[in-house]
């Protein structure tokens, strides 16, 4: 999963230096404020480990080997926001020293890897756990299934990554740039090693750790279990997670200027849009100028009426200012998805409060 | 796999980690072009090239590039041997596997169809698979020449060139010292359980030992953590830090900086 330079467009690599680098940033004044003094020694042992860890030669079923991430084991010890930095640290020195994943891509496989891997084991590492004992056999599985989810998650990503490149970038003739395998291609491939080998190694290592370390010292699986008083409950209500919440209704507010964009987006077009003359000819004009249908398609035309959505294009039809609608709208989308997954995590933690 | 070949796979791992360390170091030593640069420059205007190499839209700019790469590579005095078994072949063996399928199933105009069975090649599968090899290769090979030309403390410094919190500077040099102790801890634990294996090991066995052994690995890592912090604290370390910047700009320094920017100015001029 550690991209090379040259499968990505500079511009992807671009955008995911700077989707990283916020979360490298909370990490940092995270992990600062817990630890204090202990951030460099303890943060470069942990990327040492990491790093060595890459490199156990594992057995797994069926008679192959393979290699762990170590994203599991780091995030269930360090929490995510440690296992981001130690992960990230461990594949800047792969890459800049032992050439295992490219210096244009670090940002796409920190990302990857570092980010979505860390944050995938640690949600659902406690979704699963709950409140279970720290030596419970519940927890080793937690910490395994947590490994294999993140690690599918973290490919999952990559394959997008890849599969978006030759729809993006193409020379003049139309051959792809980059990774040439479209989404159809890329993600079966990639997935299907991961959904068997590399998330059987990741799971292994991961369960396999935490079990020997309920028997030897689970101490250090207790700061982010849930159980203590410190970590993750608390950290859920410092100022940063509050400034991320601050940029999310900041990023709502900012919603009219969808407003501002002309016309409608390609492939959005409505049946409406087909009748009238003066969007027909938009829409060929978008289109390289190829033919349209004659009349509105039969299948959109069937298929507009099968559902109704209650705010269309973004605006309740019973306010009349446009951007407020959108804004509202905005709103109403956003309380939605944190209400599913509020509902969602209240559910997984009540099961989790009986081990 | 053979009774003991977890165990032997992962020595050998950390053991080609080590060996390809010390090559590394002790190359960064020798006399050379690249040797001879600031590190800054090297780090500033190779990453320049690589970023050109991804860019380029042309195939004739990126291997113009994988050219320069080749002569800098001799003015360094790093071998073609060193290149081609740490960097061409690896590179050709995982991107190729990748870039073969790609031939065929690029659609385009056809190019040469079989004449058994409905498949061909296509011109724009050759121009893909091409450029996908040729930019993997060129950007690796001017990766390693960095890595190879100059030593990995320098290069760990020569990053707060690119502005890179120097907290994570200390992080990442810190982190490089303590890799090779904690490959070589790992390692001995290896071969001390390999020496004491006797009969076979199913499966589940091998898995138990290694992750016991990573579990043992996570227990003395923490360990180390503490023992660090406190030698550093005894030391007066109270969570500020600070780097010693003894890199000086010679005029060569100011040339192969103004050299290698320039080349790759004109390769993302051409390229696009």
């Amino acid at each position: 999963m550690h991209i090379p330079d040259g499968y990505l467009s500079p511009a992807t690599c671009a955008v995911l230096y700077g989707g990283a680098a916020p979360f490298w940033y909370v990490s940092l004044r995270k992990i600062r404020r817990r630890l204090h003094t202990r951030v460099i020694p303890l943060l470069s042992v942990f990327s040492a480990f990491s790093f060595v860890i890459m490199m156990f030669n594992l057995p797994l079923p069926g008679g192959t080997t393979g290699h762990a991430v170590g994203m599991g084991v780091t995030t269930v010890v360090l929490g995510p926001w440690g296992s981001i930095l130690a992960i990230s640290v461990a594949l800047t020195i792969q890459a800049f020293f032992f050439g295992d994943g490219g210096i244009t891509a670090l940002g796409a496989n920190c990302f990857n890897m570092a980010i979505v891997g860390s944050l995938v084991t640690y949600v659902v590492y406690r979704s699963i756990a709950g409140r279970s004992p720290l030596t419970s056999r519940r927890r080793m599985f937690s910490a395994a299934i947590a490994a294999y989810v993140a690690i599918n998650t973290a490919a999952l990503f990559a394959a997008v990554e890849f599969g978006i490149q030759p729809l993006l970038f193409k020379d003049a003739m139309g051959a792809p740039l980059y990774a040439p395998y479209p989404l159809s291609v890329a993600i079966p491939a990639m997935m299907i090693g991961h959904l068997t080998f590399a998330g059987a190694a990741e799971a292994i290592i991961t369960g396999g750790i935490v079990a020997y370390l309920q028997r030897s010292d689970a101490s250090l699986l207790a700061p982010f279990s849930g159980m203590a008083a410190e970590g993750a409950v608390t950290d859920a209500r410092t100022p940063i997670l509050g400034r991320l919440w601050a940029g999310l209704a900041a990023l709502m507010l900012l919603t009219p200027l969808g407003v501002l964009a002309v016309g409608t987006a390609w492939g959005e077009w409505s049946v409406k849009d087909f009748a009238d003359a003066a969007s027909r000819e938009r829409i060929a004009a978008a289109s390289q100028h190829r033919a349209l249908p004659a009349g509105v398609p039969e299948g959109l035309h069937r298929l507009s009426s099968a559902w109704t959505a209650p705010f269309p294009d973004y605006a309740p039809q019973f306010i009349k200012s446009e951007p407020f609608g959108y804004m509202l709208s905005a709103m109403f989308g956003v309380g939605l998805i944190l209400a599913v997954l509020w509902l969602g995590r209240k559910f997984l933690l009540r099961g989790g409060n009986t081990p | 796999m053979s009774q003991h070949g977890f165990l032997s796979g992962s020595i050998a791992a950390f053991t080609h980690a080590l060996q390809h360390a010390l090559e590394s170091e002790e190359l960064a030593r020798s006399d050379g072009w690249l040797q001879r640069l600031n590190p800054r420059v090297k780090l500033v205007g190779l990453l320049a090239l690589i970023v050109a190499t991804a860019a380029s839209r042309k195939l004739s700019v990126v291997l113009l590039i994988f050219a320069v790469a080749l002569v800098m590579a001799m003015a360094s005095r790093v071998q073609w041997k060193t290149l081609l078994t740490r960097v061409w072949l690896p590179v050709l063996g995982f991107t190729g596997v990748i870039a073969v399928p790609a031939i065929f199933l690029t659609p385009g105009e056809v190019f040469w169809r079989s004449p058994f069975g409905g498949v061909h090649v296509t011109h724009a599968g050759l121009r893909a698979a091409a450029m996908l090899v040729s930019r993997v290769e060129t950007a690796a090979t001017l990766s390693t020449l960095l890595i190879l030309c100059t030593p990995w403390t320098h290069v760990l410094k020569a990053l707060r060139s690119l502005h890179v919190p120097v907290e994570i500077v200390a992080i990442l040099m810190m982190t490089h010292r303590y890799v090779y102790l904690l490959i070589e801890t790992a390692n001995e634990m290896f071969v001390a359980r390999q020496s004491r294996m006797v009969g076979r090991l199913d499966a589940a066995a091998q898995r138990r030992v290694a992750t016991r052994t990573g579990g043992v690995l996570l227990g003395k890592t923490v360990q180390l953590g503490e023992e660090v912090h406190l030698a550093m604290q005894a030391r007066g370390f109270r969570g500020d830090v600070r780097l010693l910047d003894e890199f000086r700009m010679a005029a060569r320094d100011y040339a192969a900086l103004a050299l290698l920017l320039g080349i790759t100015a004109a390769a993302l001029y051409v390229g696009h």
